[in-house]
């Protein structure tokens, strides 16, 4: 049985990550501090629409990719 | 006025005034990107989609700020792939990153030392591309028969390399860019490999819509200055294209008449 609100681990842009149980994707970028930022997110490969954070929940192992625009040629 | 008329430069059903493009790569700073990119003229400037640094200033300025897409054309590459699954997903992430813009440049690597095209993955990430809603401006060798098979894909430019990326050494193959040209429908934009201005006006005599480049505006020593030697040298060379060169004689042919010189 697992703990309400208890950490799930995720990977975050290759690196361990731990965030509370029944999390959302938007609640993610909102603790990272990226919250309206321009910014693209994708869940075990696939991509999460902005419009479609808050509704996406996070779940143990997810993969998750937060990219952004660098320069480059 | 009208003498010299030039069709706008035409990619994917959008038109441009400018033939020059622009990576933003290799600045010392987001000020100096933005100033050589304005100074260039150009309106299709390409950029890279990276892991966000976590913990980072989120309010450290971003590409887009300098670069807006709402006066840019902005070109997302792909660079850094090596396989065709790669490119496709970063293709979908500056989708969404930038609100369904469906332009994009695929380039997918051999290896490290050449970055030269893997033209096997470039060939299949395409088609899933072009499958998947987007216009594809595709890096690719000079291989005539290889920009005739991304065409027949669905490209909707074919963007030979002069040289290899970041070498600055130029149009190496002329005659196949030339051959490219000549066979082709859809735009022909020399990418990878110049290293000055009249480089990119070679180029543009020899038939190429357009001209992508990066390395040799950032690294020049002055790179606002070498941003506007580009812009005018898109500009001259293909003006001369459309001029037409004279033919090439073996012997000399007086430019000033004969008759009434004194000594006659």
């Amino acid at each position: 049985m697992s703990t309400p609100n208890a950490p799930i681990e995720l990977r975050l842009n290759g690196e361990p990550y731990a965030i509370n149980q029944g999390q959302t994707a938007a609640d993610l970028i909102a603790q990272l501090g990226l919250t309206g930022r321009r910014i693209a997110v994708e869940i075990n490969e696939q991509i999460v629409p902005k419009s479609q954070l808050d509704a996406t929940a996070l779940n143990e192992g997810d993969q998750i990719e937060v990219v952004h625009a660098i320069g480059g040629g | 006025m009208t003498a010299h008329h030039d069709t706008p430069f035409t990619v994917a059903g959008r038109t441009f005034g400018s033939r020059l493009l622009v990576g933003t790569g290799k600045y010392k700073d987001m000020a100096e990107t933005g100033q050589a990119v304005a100074e260039s003229g150009a309106e299709i400037v390409t950029f890279a989609v990276r892991r966000t640094n976590l913990g980072q200033d989120a309010d450290a300025p971003n590409l887009l700020d300098v670069i807006p897409p709402s006066r840019y054309t902005l070109l997302p590459n792909t660079a850094g792939c090596y396989n065709a699954k790669d490119a496709v997903r970063t293709c979908r992430l500056a989708r969404e990153l930038l609100d369904g813009h469906n332009l994009v440049k695929l380039e997918v690597l051999g290896d490290d030392a050449t970055l030269y095209p893997n033209v096997v993955e470039t060939l299949s990430a395409a088609r899933t591309l072009i499958d998947d809603g987007f216009d594809v401006m595709v890096y690719t060798s000079d291989d005539p028969i290889v920009a005739r098979e991304l065409e027949a894909i669905g490209c909707c430019a074919i963007m030979p390399l002069g040289s290899l990326i970041g070498s600055g050494h130029g149009i190496q193959n002329p005659y196949n860019v030339r051959l490219i040209v000549e066979q082709s429908s859809v735009p022909v934009l020399v990418d990878a490999g110049i290293g000055t201005a009249s480089e990119a006006a070679i180029a543009m005599e020899l038939g190429c819509d357009g001209v992508l480049l990066n390395s040799a505006i950032a690294h020049a020593r002055e790179p606002l200055r070498m941003a506007r030697a580009m812009k005018r040298a898109v500009e001259a060379g293909r003006d001369a294209f459309l001029a037409g060169r004279m033919a090439r004689r073996d012997t000399a042919e007086a430019s000033t008449p004969f008759a009434g010189r004194i000594n006659g």
